[in-house]
């Protein structure tokens, strides 16, 4: 059914469509509609017998569904930010435990300094936790990697983390085809779990590996990301035969036939780069784009096959990996390794600044001209007279106070610029 | 089965003679159809409060639940020593996550069972003081506010005893451990830290909260099944003295524990929905000292010139139990 519908309140719809068994909450900013939305249904019976649980803490939010997923009940909560760092430990627990948990990440910034606006800097910080981590380029896909997620999860017992751009795609009205329950019935079969708490057949779960097997643990958990690797495409395609549209896989590719030049991202950047990657085939230029879905999975392989025919790339990403650069665009490296291709890194979006199509542009036509010169990593529209203006008065004085408040000052602005 | 305490005049004592009790007040761990949940072949040091009170702690909550049981456990002595895989001790479904969200892991646990429609099945978390007073209080008092279907077992050694007694929330004023030791002009763990989690449960004000000792597992028996038949939060926390740890002889563990409450350092009680309802009364009231000085953690109290002053200052503590809970009755004491 086709609706002008809220971000967050498509998912929930999704999420809804999926019988979750027990859903724990905690507030964070941008993914609470997501959750307020479920703990309204939970409360008017619209989830039958589904357990609503409002936690003290992301900690807590995800040590309940440990112990749901645990028992055999199909397990959901959202977070965003500071709320998965203050989870990190469950996080990888609940995937050393083998437990399919979905969480949608909202994604927004890490602090300090404190910013509620979005990038990708919370879920590449738990890039090797072993969830499987999907990256929606518009609220249809994040509605239906909610769908694909729950059924990988379960398929492989591993927890997948859905990520959607806060803001940009949470708080976003837009067209979206929510699926019949029907239709959701019919792709996502009840959870059938491997491991369970019975007291009919009781196991113990959780217990100490030492140095004889830790190794053996740690691989399959790898193999389980590999099976990922083939299930996704499998999923992706049972999905468009059941829904009628495509959505999810490993990646997917637009005119990148005889592109020279490929622009490769994750999210919802991906609208604006196939805008720009039309005006400047209008022009001539043999551009591209790929828009990876999966990250953990990395799909390897088939990046290296999309890639490897341009002569350049460029990763646009909403993350930075401090003291090196880019984190996506040393995966597409090794990709690529051994093959005459280019890969430059640009650095976009962080905290929210715009990712603009006069900005991408630029770069495109920077990078298609004189790729041999581009900076590495680049920042995207980064004002480089306030960062030298701040580390001249650092140079100046020993007591320079904090950085952020003294760039704050300077910009004179509180809140998002475009550039 | 009930706390009642049955004199036999003809010993004078109180021991409990199972023969001369009703069935139903006859001990759990007596009976043939005992389900060893914790089963023995685990590798708990000689004489660990710890294993005593959990095997007589879930083998009661397993006859209330009609076997019907899940346990979680938070990281900790407990979880090391009775799973070094395949040789778990666990004869009941276990899960062991982290250190910090045992009580969080065993709302999910109980959420799920909701939602599945077992009613019958029963939820124990359970953990050590590390795990209850320090990394998991956060969440354990999230579990007591939501009033969530769990009995929540601490078992308190009064340091940090699987990582090599480091001091916790709940090591005691004076106390040697290995990050308060028994040097400087104050030695041992200062005075005017800790905290008391049985008075910060009830505080939540939820159904049932109890502490108990391996000093009397008739009575920790008899709390945990009255737990057991409680609906909600429910919070058993139970004395384990750690030969290890407290630098005592592993034959002394239920001496140690005993003197404990005849002390009045530790008391025992109950109380449901915030109010004490229950006390035991010490019958034979001892100075703190002759408790202390089977540990060698308060060592540095004791010989000369000795610490008199400080072991003063910890029978203070001792009385204001007493006082608090009104642990000595008229005519009760010799």
């Amino acid at each position: 059914m086709l609706k002008q519908i809220e971000g967050s309140q498509a998912m929930a719809a999704a999420i809804a469509m999926c019988r979750p068994e027990v859903i724990s909450c905690y507030p964070i900013t941008p993914q609470t509609h997501i959750v307020e939305a479920l703990s309204a249904m939970t409360k008017r019976g619209e989830l039958g017998s589904c357990q609503f649980i409002n936690v003290e803490s992301e900690f807590a939010a995800l040590s309940v569904l440990i112990g749901a997923s645990a028992t055999g009940a199909r397990s959901y909560t959202a977070t965003s930010s500071q709320g998965l760092l203050f989870m990190a430990e469950a996080v990888y627990n609940a995937a050393g435990l083998g437990l399919p948990i979905v969480m949608t990440i909202g994604n927004r910034a890490l602090g300090a300094p404190i910013n509620i606006w979005n990038d990708h800097s919370d879920s590449m910080s738990m890039r090797d936790a072993g969830w499987i981590q999907l990256h929606a380029e518009s609220n249809q896909e994040a509605v239906d990697l909610h769908l694909q997620a729950f059924r990988l999860a379960e398929e492989l017992s591993c927890p997948v983390m859905v990520c959607v751009d806060g803001f940009i795609l949470t708080h976003a009205y837009e067209r979206v085809d929510l699926p019949t329950q029907e239709q959701v019935d019919a792709y996502l079969p009840p959870y059938d779990p491997v491991q369970v708490l019975d007291p009919a057949e009781p196991v113990s779960i959780g217990a100490m590996v030492g140095p004889e097997a830790f190794a053996e643990v740690r691989y399959l958990a790898h193999h389980k990301q590999l099976r990922a690797l083939e299930l996704l495409p499998r999923l992706a395609e049972e999905f468009a035969h059941g829904f009628g549209r495509s959505s999810g896989g490993l990646l997917s590719e637009y005119r990148t036939a005889d592109a020279e030049t490929i622009v490769i991202a994750l999210g919802s950047v991906n609208g604006t780069i196939k805008d720009t990657v039309d005006e400047l085939r209008d022009t001539g230029m043999a551009i591209g784009a790929v828009k990876l879905c999966s990250f953990r999975p990395f799909p390897l392989a088939a990046v290296r096959a999309a890639l490897q025919k341009a002569k350049r790339v460029i990763v646009i990403e909403k993350d930075l990996a401090v003291g090196l650069g880019g984190i996506v665009a040393s995966n597409v490296r090794m990709a690529l390794r051994g093959l005459p291709v280019a890969v430059h890194t640009v650095i976009a979006g962080l905290g929210g600044r715009a990712i603009t199509k006069v900005s991408l542009r630029r770069v495109f036509t920077e990078v298609h001209a004189q790729s041999e010169s581009f900076a590495e990593p680049h920042f995207l529209d980064l004002n480089w007279q306030v960062v030298e203006k701040e580390l001249a008065r650092q140079a100046e004085q020993r007591r320079a106070g904090p950085t952020a408040e003294n760039v704050l000052r300077q910009v004179n602005a509180i809140g998002t610029r475009v550039h | 089965m009930s706390n009642t305490r049955v004199k036999f005049y003809q010993t004078g004592t109180f021991t409990v003679g199972n023969r001369l009790l009703d069935d139903s007040d006859r001990t759990v761990q007596s009976r043939p159809e005992r389900t060893n949940s914790l089963n023995s072949g685990h590798r708990a040091c000689q004489g660990c409060g710890e294993a005593l009170g959990a095997r007589y702690a879930i083998d009661a909550a397993m006859r209330a639940a009609n076997n019907q049981l899940v346990a979680v456990n938070a990281t900790g002595c407990l979880e090391v020593f009775s799973t070094p895989y395949p040789e778990t001790s666990w004869q009941i479904p276990w899960l062991h996550s982290l250190f910090g969200n045992a009580p969080a892991v065993a709302s999910g646990v109980a959420a799920a069972l909701r939602a599945k429609g077992k009613k019958d099945t029963k939820v124990i978390a359970q953990g050590g003081d590390g795990g209850t007073v320090d990394i998991g209080f956060g969440c354990l008092s999230g579990m007591f506010e939501r009033n969530d279907d769990v009995l929540y077992i601490c078992y308190d050694n009064e340091a940090y005893m699987n990582t090599g007694v480091q001091r916790s929330g709940s090591t005691p004023a004076a106390a040697h451990t290995a990050t308060t030791q028994a040097v400087g002009s104050q030695p041992g763990n200062p005075f005017g830290t800790g905290k008391s989690i049985p008075l910060i449960a009830m505080a939540h004000g939820i159904p049932y909260v109890a502490t108990a000792s391996v000093a009397d597992l008739h009575d920790l028996e008899a709390k945990v099944t009255k737990a057991m038949g409680v609906t909600g939060a429910r919070y058993v926390h139970v004395h384990v003295p750690c030969p290890l740890g407290w630098g005592c002889d592993p034959s002394y563990t239920l001496k140690v524990a005993r003197l404990a409450v005849e002390s009045g350092l530790f008391p025992l009680f109950e109380a449901e929905y915030g109010e004490v309802v229950a006390r035991t009364p010490i019958r034979r009231l001892i100075k703190v000292d002759e408790y202390l000085k089977l540990q060698r953690r308060f060592q540095h109290l004791f010989g000369e010139p000795g610490q008199p002053a400080v072991i003063a200052a910890i029978q203070a503590q001792a009385e204001r139990n007493i006082k608090r809970f009104g642990l000595v009755e008229k005519g009760e004491a010799k």
